[in-house]
């Protein structure tokens, strides 16, 4: 019993440093990404290429006072960031990184991911409605309904990749496109010929999802200030800013064990949890790739995408899998 | 999605836009009476950057104002010297050397360049994407490079004097530029093929923001603004002045009204500023740059004097009502943004702030200009 206990510590350890990590070294990439599409150095002065930057980011931001502003509701506002941190390192736990790492495998891991990826917008709310300010008001009930709309038409994509493989287990998704890449589900199959499609939505929904350009409405710095955020400092900030690269991570990781294989090397050969660290860090760059060059969106825009075209479209993918599974 | 909406009393809530805010691009202050996300009614409210340029203009010598009117638009200053100069040396009477009017021309086109592309920057900054701006600062620090080498300075410029210029220009000035027009041609396809395509500028842009033509009749908009709206009106063209009537190039005009056809509009009179630098530094006479016989002491006769000339953001005039001696009497400006601006409170009604936002964008607004 204390035994399993320690592993839980350890795991939960792991998750944490892990998450921390990414998230530092994350904002690190994508300042130096953005300053190399921007023909600019980015940060290069401390460190080896700036490599210490994260270290002195961090500094900084515990050492800061955290104000806390008048009027606002003392809890929630205190309450917001943990919970923008706190999920994003619980889905850690039942992510598999190969085919023996990872924490916990669970058979309803990718009900817990969604269902941990939704509080995230528990803290946004929070965060907006107790800070007692109107852009941070306006921002969270934007986000939310982002968020809503967002995760409908991932979860339909889900159930259909789910539909084809009968599990709900993230290690079992993974392992059903083992051996090269013509097994992954990004490939369209005689089942299911719509899946570069679905490929597309639940990456267009990620983006959405994790608040990144094109769609980060929450936090548009050009009407919102700030957005939800703008009365935080010091390591309030901090969480939301980890929070946001750690669930960029979690999503980066979705999109490899849904539809590029999980750990499965492309040629069949030598699985291993560098594949899938090198697919979730392809998939990142392009995140950031894409960040730096699109315009935003306007929140209508936004909301048509997702009920007019999105939702229709995986809908109309969840009925015809079903079907040729039926047939086939 | 602008269209305007119904709501019940008591519904509203006051969001203050500025004085310090990321969209109003300096101190303006936007008092805006919201239902959610759109915007009921709108107010703006100037003064928070008022440094009575006007007054000092009647306080001081004719020559003591002249760098006080590069200190209006820090973005196109040299436009704005030039109206000056050009106001007094009607009233006073003073031929300007050939050279010294193609250098001016040039110049100032220079600046415009580097002011449109400034606002090309902000203006898709403002929607969200920081890429553009950079791309766009770097064509510019080329420009500012060429204009603080004749000029001395790079944003504050006071290179024009009565009569002439502060100093000619130098050996590399004519190399540079020539330089410059077909990398900013370049340029402006990679900002075409990286901006101008992108469906989600277009989709924030098209159809948003409508001013109609009457609108800016209303308001005296001008500049690129009621040329977007279909107003054919250029001061260059309809009322010109310097070496203007030189040059054979185009002023854009499109009907459509929205956000788009200014930027459009923009856009292609970077092209048009490049095609005047071009003939202007192919026809550059030789001569000097400052007249034989000039006053030493500026005193136009009395009388009523008016000059417009086009800046970057729209048409200027400088009246001056002299009563013969050192210092005007009256030392009227009337800077474009301050019309352009006007027209957001009326425009704005029932939009969404996201959109209202990007129509502030496309007004191209410079506050110490409107304040004065």
């Amino acid at each position: 019993m204390s035994l399993t206990l320690l592993n839980a510590i350890i795991a939960v350890v792991i998750a944490i440093g892990f998450a921390a990590l990414n998230a530092a070294y994350l904002v690190w990439a994508e300042r130096r990404g953005a300053g190399r599409i921007q023909r600019r150095p980015g940060p290069n002065v401390n460190g080896p290429l700036g490599l210490l930057q994260p270290l002195a980011d961090g500094a900084k931001l515990m050492t800061k006072q955290l104000i806390i502003p008048g009027g606002a509701d003392k809890a929630l506002f205190m309450v917001a960031p943990v919970l923008a941190m706190a999920p994003a390192i619980m889905s850690f736990v039942t992510i598999p990184f190969s085919d023996v790492i990872v924490a916990r495998s669970m058979d309803l891991g990718v009900l817990m991911i969604f269902a941990f990826a939704s509080l995230g917008s528990m803290s946004i709310l929070f965060a907006g409605w107790g800070s007692r300010n109107k852009y941070g008001v306006m921002a969270s009930v934007r986000a939310v309904s982002q968020a809503i709309s967002y995760e409908v038409p991932m979860l339909i994509t889900v159930i259909t990749i789910v539909m084809m493989t009968g599990s709900m287990n993230l290690h079992d998704l993974a392992t059903s496109q083992a051996g090269g890449f013509w097994h992954w589900n990004i490939i369209p199959s005689l089942t299911s010929p719509l899946m570069p499609v679905s490929f597309l939505i639940f990456f267009i929904c990620s983006l959405a999802e994790t608040n990144r350009a094109p769609f980060d409405l929450g936090e548009a710095e050009s009407e919102l200030v700030a957005g939800f955020h703008t009365e935080y400092g010091s390591m309030g900030f901090g969480l939301f800013f980890m929070g946001e690269y750690a669930n960029i991570v979690i999503g980066a990781s979705l999109i490899t064990i849904l539809f590029l294989g999980g750990w499965g090397c492309p040629f069949g050969l030598f699985p291993s949890v560098f594949w899938f660290l090198l697919k979730i860090y392809l998939l990142i760059a392009t995140f950031i790739w894409i960040r730096w060059t699109f315009p935003r969106t306007t929140i209508y825009g936004l909301l048509n995408l997702s009920w007019k075209i999105l939702i229709p479209i995986s809908l109309f993918n969840l009925l015809l899998t079903a079907g040729l599974l039926k047939v086939f | 999605m602008s269209a305007p909406i119904h709501i019940q009393p008591g519904e509203t809530f006051t969001l203050n836009v500025g004085p310090q805010h990321p969209a109003t691009h300096g101190v303006l202050r936007v008092k805006l009476e919201m239902d959610g996300e759109y915007i009921v009614h709108s107010e703006t409210v100037l003064g928070y950057i008022h440094r009575m340029h006007e007054l000092m203009g009647e306080n001081r010598t004719y020559p003591q104002v002249l760098p006080n009117l590069s200190r209006m638009d820090y973005l196109g200053a040299l436009g704005y010297t030039h109206g000056h100069v050009l106001a007094i040396e009607r009233a006073a009477g003073i031929e300007v050397p050939e050279r010294a009017e193609y250098i001016r021309a040039i110049t100032v086109e220079l600046n415009r360049i580097a002011s449109h592309l400034f606002w090309f920057g902000a203006f898709v900054m403002d929607l969200g994407g920081f890429t553009p701006l950079m791309y766009a600062i770097e064509d510019r620090e080329y420009i500012l490079d060429i204009l603080e080498r004749v000029t001395g300075s790079r944003l504050t410029y006071c290179y024009y004097r009565f009569g002439g210029l502060y100093n000619d220009i130098d050996d590399e000035f004519v190399p540079a530029t020539k330089a410059l027009i077909p990398r900013m041609r370049e340029s402006l396809k990679k900002y075409d093929a990286l901006v101008t395509g992108n469906i989600i500028l277009q989709k924030r842009l098209k159809d948003i923001g409508p001013l109609s033509k009457e609108l800016c009749r209303k308001y005296g908009a001008t500049g690129p603004v009621a040329r977007g709206s279909g107003i054919d009106f250029d001061v260059r063209k309809n009322e010109p002045y310097s070496v203007y009537p030189e040059f054979d190039f185009d002023v854009p005009v499109y009907h459509e009204c929205d956000s788009f056809a200014r930027y459009k509009v923009r856009m292609d009179e970077m092209e048009q500023s490049l095609r005047i630098i071009e003939q202007g530094l192919e026809k550059l006479p030789d001569g000097p740059i400052m007249p034989e016989k000039k006053p030493k002491l500026i005193k136009p006769p009395a009388g009523d004097y008016y000059q417009a000339v086009e800046t970057a953001r729209g048409s200027f005039g400088i009246r001056i009502v002299s009563d013969g001696g050192k210092n005007a009497y009256r030392f009227k400006l009337r800077s474009p943004t301050y019309s352009n601006m006007h027209l957001f409170d009326e425009a704005c009604e029932g939009m969404l702030i996201m959109d209202a936002l990007a129509l502030m964008g496309s007004l191209d607004l410079v506050i110490p200009e409107i304040d004065r």
